[in-house]
């Protein structure tokens, strides 16, 4: 009797706090959901008519779409290789003891805590930028044409930006697991005559699977909605060649006034979102079970 | 063959000298227990033969072969870890399988050689889980699958026992002295442990801070130490030491008796009062304070009705006490 009082009333207790969330969700769920199914246009206030699923007609068939939906996966996917690789290799690299560790580990997470705004920016006019960055002038000393990296590979330039970013985040999650990784096995593994290539298929990597699983899955979450970045550096182009859904769902709001579509394509980014988490917990979930 | 012969190795971490020069011989077939209290030693020192530390100077050979700078791979030698140091991802038939499997050897052969090491630990019912659905026992015993299955020159056991219950230990120590009879492969051992010594060694090597003390059959070492630090070791419960006014009268430094010996009668030299009586069934142990002495051990077989606060007096046997000079040596 005691439990099953105790259990309502602590039902009772967390319901403020999980009704207030629902909320917090549903509310701009169902207006977004509302207003996709209007024609909403910012340069004709008042004039808001119902029109079923042509909002989201228009959407999808634009080509910009498909573009757009490509370059979101191409972004994901790229940065994601880029981090649990390079994060793989930094992590074996600062697991080795060596002088002043504490200080090159604090100064690896650095670039996580700048924000990504800033990051672009620095990367955009320091480094990028094709008459003062700072690749140009490398360039220019071995004699070579400076490139243009944001106008001829804008996409691989935000990649590599946004990966900068979240390299420390899948360093840092892969270091702790690496060092708790049984050093025993290891002398084990090298007295049973693995090489180290070996010791490092065999006993590294499924130690890593799980860390490995944890940073894919928040990462997704995140570069699903990668903006900021794009803003600043390229608008989304030349043309739509950097343009992501989170980006054109902004230009078809703000730049073309169009909150209908907008909302439309907010609610076919939801969508999205959510196959990609059921295809990634379908592919790799069960390396979060014991 | 697994003959293995230290000549004046020595072992430095940075500043600290573990190990001084240090010599050591042990024969083909022979069951080595390296005994010693925490911090001794004898742990780096198996880590020096198995090749996982690099030693400062000195020569390892194993069977005639210089394998000082050999890696630990190629010295043929199979470790079994106090952790077990198990592949927790592999089931047991991998994890078994891996030293063959790391030699190139063919997939047939080593099916063969993974079931015929499960037919010999009884493992052959559990070699497709995997360690984490073992029990502490079966984890060892997979552990020393591992290692037979390399067919070693010798076995290295780095205080294999120190993770069981005290049950299983003794099943297990049974098992590991059975192994040692059917393969006659020679093995070293590492404990703290000196029962686990006494019983299981052909050969005891009695180290503290990296020095060798003694190197003898168990009985030796129980019958005629050489010096104090093996005569306190080995034994239990410990000898008791006297010193003082009574050790002079027997012209050493420490007068040594150990607790089994002591004989309770009527009318003995040292009468002393009993403190504390443990009660183990098939043994009596005393704590017996005797005036002039000091506290004495003292073990008395089957169930003696002696209690707290009781006077008794005690005969030393006189054939059987260790002297010790000023310096701890035995006289």
């Amino acid at each position: 009797m005691a439990t099953e009082h105790s259990r309502t009333a602590a039902r009772l207790m967390v319901s403020p706090a999980v009704i207030l969330l629902f909320l917090w969700m549903i509310v701009p769920l169902g207006m977004t959901i509302y207003f996709s199914f209007l024609r909403y246009n910012l340069l004709m206030p008042g004039m808001e008519s119902w029109t079923g699923f042509d909002n989201y007609y228009y959407f999808i068939t634009q080509h910009a779409f498909w573009d757009a939906l490509v370059n979101t996966l191409l972004l994901v996917g790229g940065v994601l290789v880029i981090t649990v690789v390079g994060g793989v290799a930094l992590a074996l690299l600062l697991d080795q003891p060596f002088k002043g560790q504490g200080i090159v580990r604090v100064m690896v997470i650095a670039p996580f805590f700048v924000m990504p705004t800033v990051s672009a920016l620095v990367w955009k006019n320091m480094f990028m930028n094709p008459v003062n960055g700072m690749f140009a002038h490398i360039a220019k000393a071995f004699g070579l044409q400076p490139f243009d990296f944001l106008s001829h590979a804008p996409l691989a330039s935000i990649i590599l930006i946004v990966a900068w970013s979240w390299l420390p985040f899948a360093t840092l999650i892969l270091l702790t697991a690496l060092q708790s990784l049984d050093r025993e096995q290891m002398e084990a593994a090298e007295m049973d005559g693995a090489s180290w290539l070996n010791r490092f298929i065999y006993l590294t990597v499924p130690h890593l699977t799980r860390s490995i699983t944890v940073v894919v899955l928040i990462q997704t979450i995140f570069l699903l909605s990668v903006f900021a970045e794009i803003l600043v550096t390229t608008n989304g182009g030349p043309g739509t060649a950097s343009t992501n859904l989170p980006y054109l769902v902004y230009a078809q709001s703000l730049l073309n006034y169009d909150v209908g579509g907008g909302s439309a394509g907010g609610i076919i980014a939801v969508i999205l979102a959510n196959i990609v988490a059921i295809f990634l917990m379908r592919m790799i979930g069960k390396n979060l079970e014991t | 063959m697994g003959q293995i012969t230290l000549s004046s190795i020595t072992k430095s971490f940075g500043d600290v000298n573990v190990i001084p020069p240090l010599d050591l011989t042990i024969n083909d077939g022979e069951f080595v227990v390296f005994v010693g209290p925490s911090g001794c030693g004898k742990s780096t020192l198996l880590r020096l033969i198995a090749g996982l530390e690099d030693i400062s100077s000195g020569k390892i050979e194993i069977d005639g072969r210089n394998a000082t700078d050999a890696a630990p791979a190629e010295r043929g030698l199979a470790m079994v870890f106090q952790s077990y140091a198990l592949y927790p991802h592999m089931s047991v038939r991998k994890n078994i399988a891996f030293p063959l499997k790391m030699a190139k050897m063919p997939q047939a052969e080593q099916d063969r050689k993974v079931e015929n090491a499960a037919r010999i630990l009884n493992l052959s019912s559990y070699l497709d889980r995997r360690p984490g659905q073992l029990s502490g026992g079966q984890r060892q015993r997979v552990a020393i699958g591992r290692a037979i299955v390399r067919e070693p020159a010798a076995f290295l056991f780095d205080e294999p026992l120190s993770n069981l219950d005290a049950a299983l230990r003794v099943t297990m120590r049974q098992e590991i002295s059975e192994l040692h009879q059917s393969l006659k492969t020679t093995m070293i051992y590492v404990t703290h442990d000196q029962v686990e010594a006494m019983t299981m060694a052909d050969k005891i090597v009695v180290l503290n801070a990296g020095r060798i003390e003694q190197v003898g059959s168990p009985l030796e070492l129980y019958r005629s130490p050489r010096n104090l630090f093996v005569a306190g070791f080995i034994g239990s419960p410990k000898m008791n030491l006297i010193t003082g006014a009574e050790a002079d009268r027997h012209g050493c430094a420490t007068l040594g008796v150990r607790p089994e010996h002591l004989e309770v009668t009527a009318d003995g030299p040292w009468k002393g009062v009993i403190g504390l009586a443990e009660h183990l069934g098939s043994d009596t142990f005393l704590k017996v304070a005797v005036e002039g002495v000091g506290d004495l051990t003292v073990r008395v077989p089957g169930e003696r009705g002696l209690h707290h606060g009781q006077t008794i007096s005690l005969l030393p046997p006189p054939d059987k006490l260790y002297r010790f000079d000023a310096n701890g040596m035995a006289l």
